[in-house]
């Protein structure tokens, strides 16, 4: 086949596929060659396997980007993140609450028995003071919960770095596996759950007793 | 029934913090005999080396979870009946019908307060 019929015949094809999508690139050079069985002389023949070389990486390259599923970043990774510093900032919010509000209250025992300094300690203040210290205690438990929830953020950002590092290996070094870190709902570890979405104590107990 | 408050209770967390916190809160409802354990291995090998008439533990710990904590304990013939009480932020259902599986005996979720832990320890010692 001479040169002219070539590019004619890829004329033809362009024509006929004026979107054409690399797997039907893919097609279109198999049609090609099969119809200049022959006919192609050794360079040509070589550029031709090299096009549809070309083709099929275009097609695994896109397949492997869907499977990355890059749009979970924005449809649910960075959500998910952004609603857990939420609950962090009320959280933290809520035990600086606590907390001043029980330092307000033992200011005021504090004031009432600088000015019976020679009484002894009634009851009813020493009842404030125990519920005072409780009350501390209870807040501070701030710190377990924000900590799980920070972990949660970690986590969702690793996993976008992974996913990032898959996609640049992807165009760069070819044959690079897709790594994605153990769901940890595996070991039924999920963490604190979004205000909105827990269970509450109540929820709780009802369960357990439905078991009775 | 009277409880008895001077018995040993260990209480497990790998966040020092809410060991602190739950020793203090065991306190002020007089427990004052509270040991601390920060995994699950720690808490078997004290629970099998001592004579403790409660657990309470978190789930979320590594390597041993408190999920497989309570399985252990479960499955050994001298600790099965030791009443044990998980306190945790895994409040999904699924967490709850695990942990009631493997025999659990209550189940408090965080943030929690004093007189809900005041309470499940009554219902639970009461029952045993």
């Amino acid at each position: 086949m001479r040169d002219a019929d070539l590019g004619r015949r890829l004329e033809e094809l362009r024509a006929r596929y004026p979107a054409a999508q690399p797997d039907v690139m893919v097609e279109v050079v198999r049609a090609v060659l099969s119809t200049m069985h022959g006919d192609l002389s050794a360079p040509q023949a070589s550029l031709l396997s090299e096009v549809e070389e070309l083709g099929r990486t275009i097609a695994t390259a896109k397949a492997e980007i869907a499977a990355l599923k890059v749009d979970d970043i924005t449809a649910s990774h960075i959500p998910s993140a952004t609603d857990e510093l939420d609950a962090i900032v009320a959280h933290t919010a809520a035990a600086t609450d606590s907390i001043l509000e029980v330092c307000e209250t033992l200011d005021r025992v504090g004031e009432a028995l600088a000015k019976d300094a020679g009484a002894p300690v009634g009851a009813a203040a020493a009842a404030q003071l125990q519920d005072a210290t409780t009350r501390i205690y209870e807040a501070c438990s701030f710190q377990d919960i924000t900590g799980q929830r920070i972990t949660k953020v970690v986590a969702t950002l690793q996993a976008i770095e992974a996913k990032v590092a898959c996609m640049l290996a992807t165009f760069g070094e070819r044959g690079a596996g897709i790594e994605r870190p153990a769901p940890a709902e595996e070991m039924l570890l999920n963490g604190p759950q979004l205000p909105a979405n827990a269970m509450d104590q109540t929820d709780i107990d009802k369960l357990l007793a439905s078991f009775d | 029934m009277a409880i008895d408050k001077s018995m040993n209770v260990l209480i497990v967390d790998d966040y020092k913090t809410m060991l602190r916190i739950i020793r203090n809160l065991l306190k002020q409802i007089e427990f004052h005999n509270v040991e601390e354990a920060t995994d699950g291995a720690e808490a078997l090998a004290k629970l099998r080396g001592g004579n403790f008439g409660l657990v309470i533990s978190d789930w979320n710990m590594q390597p041993m979870t408190g999920l497989q904590l309570l399985q252990e304990v479960r499955a050994d013939g001298k600790l099965k009946a030791t009443p044990f009480i998980m306190i945790t932020a895994e409040s999904k259902a699924e967490n709850v019908v695990a942990a009631k599986q493997a025999g659990v005996s209550n189940y408090i979720v965080k943030p929690f307060n004093a007189e809900t832990l005041r309470d499940k320890i009554e219902k639970v010692l009461g029952h045993a």
